[in-house]
């Protein structure tokens, strides 16, 4: 016992010493529950990063760094909770990438993070509410909160010069968040949303919705729906009725069923999907290939942007205690420095080390915004002739 | 010009779109009514028989449209509409020849037979989703607009623009021409006057000698020509889905309640009654409001009275305000 409690605070004193040592990660992803599809490309990613930084030699004066797996069910809170708490307590790791599910992240944050000063980088947690919930500057998160697109779409419309629009949103926490978001964003960039009203999906006839968002007015109707649903009945109700003639498409929206169902009186729309133009995301799926895996999988590029922004924060801060490098996050993941793609991880160490600025790019373009998530990236689009037509990446 | 505006908005987002649907409630609230006055039961399969009447309808019109067959201005589903009708025609003799007539000889109570009916309802409704599936399904062709809104705007330079559409012209005509078409039937022809009388009462009329079998083949001719054709109206207006046919059910039998069960006339009045009610209790008045009301009284509200989630919540209040107050419906229908 005493033996075992002199090796803890032997540890414990070398954590944030600057000397070679073995660092360990927790990989915090709901390997069992629903998400147990994804998450293995998900777990890859991080462990590709953490690897490639391992294996440079050049992380905190040839430290290595090896990953801890946690299963957070993605739905099973107390489970969560208890797979973080043993990755805390037992294992020791100096932060932990995830979780995956918003519900279970936020547990983890609350219970087990917060109370031991572990930082947290969550790679798919996109519940908004995570934007506000207290946590002491230690979790991020490279994937953008759900109420993003909301803004973004804010910053089109008024771009475009749009005053006043009209939503429709499919009745759903989808539609409705984003709805929400939405309007919040327009207004605080003085814009007026006549009427936000929902739609059902399934339903044959959209002519009574058309008809109140009509008598609301507005110069576009942003349309929160599904391409294959609602939405779709929408955008054909207002087009027979003449109610609007201009529509604004979110991610839900996009797909060529829609311009071959409605046709010409759709040119002149516009709207907003997630993508991106970095070379990132390119390089990204050569890495993984490289590695062994399949990189285009959903979040499996976030997993690494989370892993690498989580060493290279270590790094920056010389230190891996929670508080410490928590603070360099958002430094290394925006401008100003030099930019950092998916395999030059090395590269990066080098740079830190030196005394260079740098800034994270990796797979998916990360930009820090507010209390540390990812700004997220949106290709701005337009309907041209019966084409999508991009306008340009924000 | 305020005035005209306010019109025109009236006209556009109300009254046209009131009137298709209208017609449409009211060709299904007639063969409701039909089936009630005549074989004495509320027949709940109606919705799905009008889903199978279009389904074929359609089948047979994706046919046309493959050789190249159209109706040029007209959609191709008005060709298709007699084989649709011959289709279902035969499907309803033969689930009557199958199920309703060993009741009928039962004589059993109208309670027993709206049961009935629901099973003959829930093996329609497979029946469809089995052949063309639970999805939306596009058949429409033809001409789109009679007048679209920007044509109207540009003509007369009002700010509000009116759009008729093809499949509302072509529904509003094609009713107007069913219903003088059965009520003539049922006035001046034998078979018709045969018809009212057994309605009327069965055992005078088999004393004089009517065939009860042929006016029983005759009334399920008609109300499946009746159900296909408000079917496929509705379909080329709005959309083709199982799920919205089986819904239509509560409108279809709120329209034939209002206006009295086992009534024509009732049906077709009560038709109008629910489409007007629904359109215009979830209508937001505050466009026409605003044409109409000086600027110093302009309103800031929508002045809608109910959120168009609530459509169908509106031929329910109708259905239990009429039962609790009126029970035999506007036009003093008949109750078994």
């Amino acid at each position: 016992m005493k033996k075992l409690l002199l090796a803890t605070a032997a540890t414990a004193l070398m954590a944030g010493a600057a000397s070679a040592e073995d660092v360990k990660i927790g990989v915090l992803l709901g390997f069992t529950g629903p998400l147990e599809t994804t998450v293995p490309g998900m777990a890859a990613g991080a462990e590709l990063a953490i690897k490639e930084v391992s294996d440079s030699g050049k992380f905190m004066g040839g430290s290595t760094v090896t990953a801890v797996r946690g299963d957070t069910t993605c739905v099973d809170a107390a489970a969560a909770q208890s797979a973080g708490e043993r990755l805390v307590t037992s294992e020791k790791v100096a932060g932990i990438i995830g979780g995956d599910c918003s519900g279970v992240t936020g547990a983890v944050l609350q219970n087990v993070a917060r109370p031991n000063g572990v930082g947290m980088i969550s790679p798919s947690a996109t519940s908004p509410a995570l934007s506000s919930a207290e946590d002491d500057g230690l979790f991020f998160r490279t994937a953008p909160s759900d109420a993003r697109q909301g803004e973004i779409m804010a910053d089109i419309l008024s771009d475009r010069g749009v005053k006043s629009v009209a939503v429709t949103y499919t009745n759903n926490d989808y539609g409705k968040g984003m709805a929400d978001a939405f309007a919040a964003a327009f207004a605080a960039k003085g814009g007026a949303v006549t009427l936000s009203a929902p739609h059902e999906d399934g339903k044959a006839d959209y002519s009574a919705e058309v008809a109140a968002l009509a008598s609301a007015g507005g110069d576009v109707l942003v349309v929160a729906g599904y391409v294959d649903q609602g939405g779709k009945g929408m955008i054909q109700a207002s087009v027979d009725s003449g109610a609007f003639s201009t529509f604004y498409l979110p991610d839900g929206m996009y797909g060529e069923s829609l311009i071959q169902a409605i046709g010409a009186p759709l040119n002149g729309s516009y709207g907003s999907v997630p993508g991106t133009d970095s070379p990132g995301a390119a390089k990204y799926l050569e890495v993984a290939k490289a590695g062994g895996f399949d990189g285009s999988t959903a979040y499996s590029g976030e997993s690494y942007d989370a892993a690498a922004l989580m060493l290279l924060s270590m790094e920056a801060a010389k230190s891996t205690a929670g508080k410490d490098w928590t603070a360099k996050v958002m430094d290394v993941a925006n401008a100003p420095g030099e930019k950092i793609y998916p395999g030059e991880l090395g590269k990066a160490l080098e740079l830190i080390a030196a005394g260079t600025d740098i800034d994270y790019v990796g797979a998916t373009s990360v930009e820090m915004v507010g209390a540390g998530e990812s700004a997220g990236n949106f290709r701005e689009y337009e309907i041209k002739d019966g084409k999508f037509e991009t306008a340009k990446f924000r | 010009m305020d005035f005209l505006n306010a019109l025109v908005a009236f006209l556009n987002f109300v009254f046209v779109p009131g009137l298709a649907y209208g017609a449409q409630l009211a060709l299904g609230a007639l063969g409701v009514t039909l089936i009630y006055g005549i074989l004495r039961f509320s027949n709940f399969a109606h919705g799905d028989t009008m889903a199978f009447g279009t389904m074929v309808t359609i089948f047979v019109t994706w046919f046309f449209q493959s050789i190249g067959l159209t109706a040029g201005f007209l959609p191709t589903a008005l060709l298709a509409l007699p084989f649709g009708i011959l289709a279902t025609a035969v499907m309803v003799l033969a689930t009557d020849k199958v199920i309703y007539q060993f009741y009928r000889r039962q004589k059993a109570t109208p309670t027993i037979l709206v049961i009935v009916s629901m099973g003959v309802m829930f093996v329609m409704n497979g029946l469809v989703r089995l052949f063309i599936g639970v999805d939306d399904q596009n058949f429409a062709d033809g001409g789109r607009f009679l007048i679209s809104a920007g044509e109207f705007k540009a003509a007369t330079g009002l700010a509000e623009g009116l759009s008729i559409k093809g499949s509302q012209a072509v529904t509003v005509a094609t009713a107007a021409l069913t219903v003088a078409l059965l009520f003539w039937f049922l006035q001046k022809t034998r078979t018709g006057k045969s018809m009212r009388a057994f309605a009327d009462n069965e055992d005078l009329a088999l004393l004089s000698g009517i065939n009860p079998d042929r006016v029983v083949q005759v009334t399920w001719i008609i109300a499946a020509t009746l159900a296909t054709i408000a079917g496929v109206l509705y379909g080329l207006d709005k959309s083709f889905r199982p799920f919205t046919y089986f819904q239509l059910l509560l409108p279809i039998f709120a329209a034939a309640i209002v206006g009295g069960l086992g009534s024509p006339l009732g049906a077709i009045a009560g038709g109008f009654i629910i489409a007007f009610s629904e359109v215009m209790l979830t209508y937001a008045w505050k466009k026409v409001a605003t044409y109409v009301l000086p600027d110093s009284m302009a309103p800031d509200s929508l002045l809608q009275l109910m959120g168009t989630d609530y459509k169908f919540a509106v031929s329910f209040a109708i259905l239990i305000l009429v039962l609790l107050f009126l029970p035999t419906g506007l036009f003093k229908g008949k109750s078994y």
